[in-house]
């Protein structure tokens, strides 16, 4: 793909630019829209939403032919992830809840989903994407900070709701503010120390996630770069990011547990 | 790298997505998995109690089958002794009937001996009679000399015991 210099530049920014539709002067305009809160990026959100239908669709065809009597190899397989996530939820999580147990499972299955999308060859997509004349495609939403925070977004407004409803709104507030240092004059050095550990909560979690399989994804755009020697580099690497897929799945899955415990029992 | 409206939508399908996960995903699932647990603890259970059944019967067959093997020996045992009641009594009855028979047989023969001995000791009498008639040449009348007759019988036969 790439040929030398600037053009090795231009090839990684290439891959790593989303196709993004904006509002602009009262017209849709595609990929000029830098700095405007009012753009979509079309390729996350597109690959975001078919992952998380394939979650739904696959998990629904099980649930709905679920058998108590032998299971078959799809089902045995979807019960596998089922019941790790629940025990993961039994271990960490003691109160009771409809929510958090689906939650961790959709968090968890969709995100290794998004992740696994790291490991088709970089150039695949964007390739026969080009083909049919869309200019940019990137195939990994985890690698866009839009979409692990508006899912950091969600788990946070999940840990102020639960925070508020198991302490009640006074509780919450003494929290925040009698803690670490109970004294009327500590006050606003607690209400910063607890507020930054609050707000750091979905940063760290989605800046993680992030963090993680953006730089993956531009290892293997690297890795693209080589030529023929992208062959067995392209394969170590991709055997490596399959922990690391697996794994960012796992911690996303359970740190959200864990805060949202947290929410639930209080210091 | 842009903030924008993504972050809005993925927010959104998020919550569609959880949201149809908790509501038919999530409960079907677990309860058939739960449903499963259940019914393999109750297959361990009533398989546990089959086993502890089982060995408990073993345990009556093993019962019953030591009392028959009692009961077998003590049956042989009373007949091995009833048995040698039997032979000990027939070998009783054996014995005395032979010995009854060879009393008798002895009997039998004493009374043939004494009448034999009876028998000579009159032709004895008699030929003693006739041999001294004969020397006196005059007939010795038996009916005179019945009493000499019998007593001289009678000394022959005292002196003779056992000779026939």
């Amino acid at each position: 793909m790439a040929e030398a210099g600037h053009s090795a530049g231009s090839y990684v920014a290439h891959h790593l630019q989303n196709l993004t539709v904006c509002r602009a002067d009262g017209q849709w305009v595609w990929n000029h829209c830098a700095g405007n809160f009012q753009a979509l990026n079309v390729d996350s959100m597109f690959f975001s939403i078919l992952l998380g239908l394939v979650f739904l669709t696959l998990f629904r065809r099980v649930a709905v032919r679920a058998t108590t009597g032998v299971p078959g190899r799809l089902q045995t397989a979807v019960e596998v992830i089922v019941g790790f996530v629940n025990q993961s939820v039994r271990e960490t999580f003691h109160g009771k809840s409809e929510l958090i147990a689906p939650l961790a499972l959709t968090l968890f299955v969709w995100v290794f989903l998004m992740n696994m999308m790291d490991l088709i060859p970089v150039d695949w997509l964007p390739g026969a994407a080009g083909l049919i004349g869309v200019p940019y495609l990137k195939v990994v939403p985890t690698t866009d900070v839009n979409v692990t925070f508006g899912m950091s977004i969600s788990v946070f407004i999940l840990i102020v709701f639960y925070s508020i409803k198991v302490k009640g709104l006074g509780g919450f507030t003494r929290e925040l503010t009698l803690q670490p240092f109970n004294h009327w004059l500590a006050i606003p050095f607690n209400l910063i120390l607890e507020g930054v550990s609050l707000l750091a909560k979905p940063v760290s979690l989605s800046l993680r996630l992030f963090g993680n399989l953006y730089a993956g994804e531009l290892i293997f755009i690297l890795i693209g770069l080589l030529g023929l020697w992208q062959l067995p580099l392209h394969f170590l690497w991709a055997v490596f990011h399959l922990l690391i897929v697996t794994l960012q799945a796992f911690i996303f899955m359970m740190l959200t547990i864990v805060y949202l415990s947290l929410a639930h029992e209080g210091h | 790298m842009d903030i924008n409206l993504t972050l809005i939508g993925q927010t959104i399908a998020m919550i569609v997505f959880v949201w149809f996960c908790m509501k038919f995903i999530w409960p079907p699932l677990i309860r058939a998995i739960d449903d499963r647990q259940r019914q393999i603890a109750d297959g361990i259970a009533a398989g546990e109690r089959g086993q502890q059944e089982l060995a408990e019967a073993r345990n009556g067959a093993e019962q019953v089958l030591q009392e028959a093997r009692q009961k077998a020996v003590q049956v042989v045992d009373i007949a091995h002794r009833r048995s040698n009641e039997l032979i000990g009594e027939a070998k009783q009855v054996a014995v005395a009937e032979g010995e009854r028979l060879v009393t008798a047989a002895r009997a039998e023969a004493g009374n043939e001996t004494l009448r034999a001995r009876d028998g000579l000791r009159r032709e004895l009498a008699a030929l003693v009679v006739a041999g001294t008639g004969r020397l006196l040449g005059r007939e010795v009348d038996a009916k005179t000399h019945a009493a000499l007759l019998d007593e001289l019988a009678t000394e022959l036969g005292r002196q003779a015991p056992g000779n026939g």
